[in-house]
Parts: structure tokens; sequence; C-alpha cells
């Protein structure tokens, strides 16, 4: 993410492109659908009794995030720097003193075509923790600790790790479009989350099986989708083909992962699933995030495949650790977040994103432990933060729904809903509130007494 | 009279019926079942994460007939619902004492 230093800008102001402009609108759209995506990919894996709770839990991220980042998240995240921490405009908060034909830094787009993109980034990152505490916590818990989470974590880390005078941005860590920012840090949140709030009734003895694959399969296929917006738009347009050689490497590294997952799966468990299709693609995907702008296509296929292997063999580590990330968020990921990170260093060839080349094309360990210490901040920040967040939440409010509830199903005693109908005979609900019917019948009966 | 109850795979229903029907019996009763034999159902991984399925799904027939006709469609269902590969199911009977015919009160045989 170059926010601000396209290197066209050095002869003349640069103006509108109708192109860029347009081509980031798209952008913006595929990134929003990936949270209803994230919403399907985690909803088809989780028991029947939980579906609606697991969609919703990202669902709401898209109102939650949206209107904090309009009041103070853009400010917070893109402002002007304060310190290296964090940033603030007062033109940006409720994104009041903004023209429509402001652009963005050096760049030939309008501010709000970045806000809007920006603000899609934001909305999914915490939607990806929900994944980690499925079936189990309450609903009202969890949107505040959104609303908290977004304002101390990811609003701030955005603005380390992507806007210029952020520490990260200026030391040259390599994110290209978000695997600390986005991919480490809910990673680490949903790890410090679940080690607060404990392991579902019933892990490692009950089955806990996805009900439906097909969801799933829906949720990663429009995941893969969205990510092109995601990937290919972090370059704020498309002049230099850049967005072009972004959207190959992400369609590389994501078709690699799932390739090495199935292989793995095949050696280890003697079969190709679906569920491991679908998840060594997002393997991919998380992991040439953060590279896909600095390396080759080959580069790519080789940061999917390592990827998808090591994140196969990362969401084992749950059960030897006795830890219940429930859809796997650590093992996805935060795993496929730190290895995408980290082989920047390996494979970046210079003079795309930055000039700065990784240990494999003559570099150096400089670029490599720039990286790591991007890692190690994000990941260290993210879940000290995120644990103090849900352990005043879990002692004061309380983050948990009741073990009957839980066991009986999360659905229906948090949304008051239920997501399928299992009986033949339309499960013998009656409206609860009668009084229409009553109204409609009870003249309808004196009717008859009269006719009578 | 005889009740005769088949558990097959749930692919054979259709051969079941049609070889029932060929014999002529005029109703059946159908339902899903599930449960297992000697095989112990199967194994599905997720995420590498091993689950044994004891319980696979079955369908369940139930056929009322006169005792004269038991043996025989014993044998219709049996080689109807066959594969050959585990898991084909098993045919039964059990005697029964009364069959009543909703709609009329026919009673017995005729209720058939």
């Amino acid at each position: 993410m170059p926010p601000g230093i396209l290197t066209l800008a050095a002869e003349e102001a640069p103006t509108l492109s109708a192109a860029n402009t347009g081509f980031m609108l798209i952008c913006s759209a595929l990134v929003m659908l990936m949270t209803p995506g994230l919403a399907f990919f985690y909803g088809g894996m989780v028991r029947v009794k939980s579906t609606l709770n697991m969609l919703m839990m990202s669902f709401v991220s898209l109102g939650i995030v949206t209107v904090l980042w309009v009041l103070y998240g853009f400010s917070i995240a893109f402002g002007t720097d304060t310190g290296s921490l964090v940033g603030w405009s007062s033109d940006y908060a409720g994104l009041s003193g903004i023209g429509r034909d402001e652009l963005w830094g050096a760049t030939t787009i309008p501010v709000f075509v970045f806000a809007a993109f920006q603000l899609m980034f934001a909305v999914i990152t915490p939607a990806l923790i929900s994944g980690a505490l499925a079936d189990r916590v309450k609903f009202g818990a969890w949107a505040l600790f959104i609303a908290l989470w977004a304002t101390v974590v990811y609003f701030p880390v955005a603005h380390w790790v992507w806007a210029e005078g952020g520490w990260l941005f200026e030391m040259g860590v390599i994110d290209f479009a978000g695997g600390t920012a986005v991919h480490i840090n809910a990673g680490a949140a949903a790890l410090a989350v679940i080690l607060v709030i404990g392991k579902r009734v019933g892990f490692g003895k009950d089955p806990m099986r996805p009900h439906s694959l097909p969801l799933v399969m829906l949720g990663a296929a429009l995941l893969w989708f969205g990510w092109f917006g995601f990937n290919a738009g972090s370059w704020l347009g498309n002049d230099d083909g850049v967005g072009a050689v972004m959207f190959v490497n992400t369609q590389v590294a994501t078709a690699a992962a799932m390739l090495a997952w199935l292989g793995y799966e095949k050696v280890r468990h003697g079969a190709c699933t679906t569920l491991g299709a679908a998840s060594g693609a997002v393997a991919g995907l998380v992991a040439v995030t953060p590279a896909g702008g600095s390396c080759s296509p080959l580069g790519a296929l080789a940061i999917g495949a390592v990827a998808g292997l090591l994140c196969a063999m990362a969401v084992g580590l749950k059960y030897r650790f006795g830890y219940d990330d429930s859809l796997d968020v650590v093992g996805v990921h935060l795993v496929g977040g730190v290895v995408g990170s980290v082989l920047v260093g390996f494979f970046a060839t210079g003079g795309v994103q930055s000039e700065a080349k990784g240990l494999f094309y003559g570099g150096g360990a400089e670029q490599l432990v720039k990286q790591v210490v991007g890692v190690a901040a994000v990941l260290a920040y993210s879940l000290a933060v995120s644990a103090v967040l849900a352990l005043v939440l879990h002692k004061t409010i309380g983050m948990r729904v009741d073990e009957d509830d839980e066991v009986s199903g999360i659905d229906q005693v948090e949304h008051a809903e239920t997501a399928y109908d299992h009986s033949g005979a339309g499960g013998g609900t009656a409206p609860r509130k009668a009084a229409p019917a009553t109204a409609a019948t009870t003249p309808a009966t004196q009717q008859k007494k009269v006719d009578a | 009279m005889k009740l005769i109850t088949a558990i097959v795979k749930p692919h054979r229903l259709d051969e079941v019926k049609e070889a029932l029907q060929a014999f002529g019996v005029q109703g059946l009763t159908v339902s899903e079942a599930s449960g297992y034999g000697r095989q112990r159902g199967h194994t599905e991984v997720y995420r590498g994460a091993e689950y044994t399925v004891d319980l696979v799904p079955k369908i369940r027939i139930e056929v009322l007939v006169e005792d004269d006709d038991a043996e025989q469609l014993i044998d219709v269902i049996a080689k109807a619902a066959r594969t050959g590969k585990i898991g084909d199911g098993k045919v039964w009977s059990v005697p029964v004492d009364t069959a009543v015919r909703v709609r009329t009160g026919e009673r017995g045989p005729d209720a058939l």
C-alpha cells in the first residue's frame, strides 16, 4: 500500500484519472463483497445450530466499522501523523472537510475513493477474527469488541503500516495489501480472544463437522473473487501495470496454495477434501497479500505453495496445544500472514513497491529483518491489546453465552432465528403475538354466528 | 399376515419399489433411517480432524403381506437391493396380529 507515493507526481501535480477512479471504485466494491463471502465461508464450517450467528458476526462489521470509519477511523488511520503511532485530521473526522475532487496525496484518485477502499479493509479485518469464536460468544459483546478493537487496534496499526509517518511505513516494511495490518493483526487478535474466553463446550470430544461445505466453497469463491480488488487495487490505480501484475500474482499464489494443501492432505489423510481446497485457496490469498506487489509470478507461486503447506500443517496445532480456534483463523490468517510477510524478505525483486530486494535477489538480509520487525510488532501489539479488551469485556458484561444456550444453539438464543427449517410440517410455528390474527378472525366468527 | 421390513441402501430404493410393484404389492411405507452393520460406518476428514461416522444413511421399507407371499417377497426385495458390496442392508419379517384399513374398517387380509 503506497498512499501518496506514485512516482508520476514528481514533475507535475496529478490530475484526477477517470480510469483509475473507476477502477478503484470497482476494487472497493469487490473488497466489500469479501465480508459476506467470509460470512459464508465461516457459516458453512459451523454446525447447523450456529449458522446465523456466524454469518452475523461477519456481516455486522459492515455496519459497525463503517460508522466508526466515517466518524473517526479514517482520520486515525490516514490523518496527519502524530508521533508515528496515530494520525488525526479534523477534515477527515466525519469525512467533513473533503472535497469531492480532492485527490489523495500524489495519486490520481479522489480522497473519497481512497477512504471507501480502505474502509472495506477496515470492515473485513475484525470480521476475520470471528471465525475463531464460533458458537459461543454473545452477539452484543462481539459488537462491542469490534467497535473497541477497530478503534484501538486496527485504525492505529493501519496507520503504522500504510500511512506516511507511520513507523513501520517509514522503516520500509513492505505490506502491499495487508499481510500485517489485516491478517496477522486479525489472527493475533483471534488467538488472544480465544485464550481469554476458552473452548467450546465439547471441544475435542463432540463432533463439530462443517454443516455445509457447498456454503464454504461459495464463500471461498467470493473471497477469491473479491481479493482481486483487495490486492490489485492496493496500488491505487493501474497506470503503470502494477495492479495487473498484482492480479496475476494473486491468482498464481492462490492456485499454488490450493494444490499444496490438497497434496498435503492426500499424503497425510488419503483424500483431497473440499474444505482443504477452500482453505488452501484462502491461505494462498492471505500469503500473497503482503508479498504480491514486490515479487514475480514465480515468486508468488513459491510463496503460495509454502503458505498452502505450512497452513495445512498449522491447523492441527490447536489440537496439540489445546486452544479452540474454531475455524482456524490462527492457522490460516496468522500463519499465512506471517509466511507471506516474511517471504517478502526473500522474494522481493525490487523496483515495484519499493527498491528493496530480498535475499534471493541479491538484497541481503536487510529487508528480511525489516519484515520480521513488522510482523513481530503487529503480532505483539494486537495480541496484547486484544487480550486486554477481551478480558475487560469478559469480566464485565461477559463474552460467552450460557453453557445451556451454547449446547442448544446460539442462533435461537442470540438472534431469535434458526437457519433451516428441518420439520416437514413447518416446524409447528405459530405467530406469538396473535393480535392481528384475532382481529381478523373475531369478526369472521361473529359473522358466522349471525349467519347461523 | 406378515410385516416385512427392509433396510436398504438409499440408491436401491427405486429398484426395490419396481420389484415390489412387479410382484403385485399394493402399498408400502418408506422412511429414512440411519444405522450401521458390520462395516461400522466410515471416516471423514475435516482439515485433518478425523471423524468416525458410525451411523450411515439407509432407507427403511415396510410392507404388509399375506403369509404365503412373505418368503418369496423377502427374496424379491433382497435381490433388488443387492449390490454385492458391504452395507447392502437386511430384510426380515414379523407376524402381524391385526391390520385395519382406516377408510373402510376392513380387517385382516382384506385390509392389505
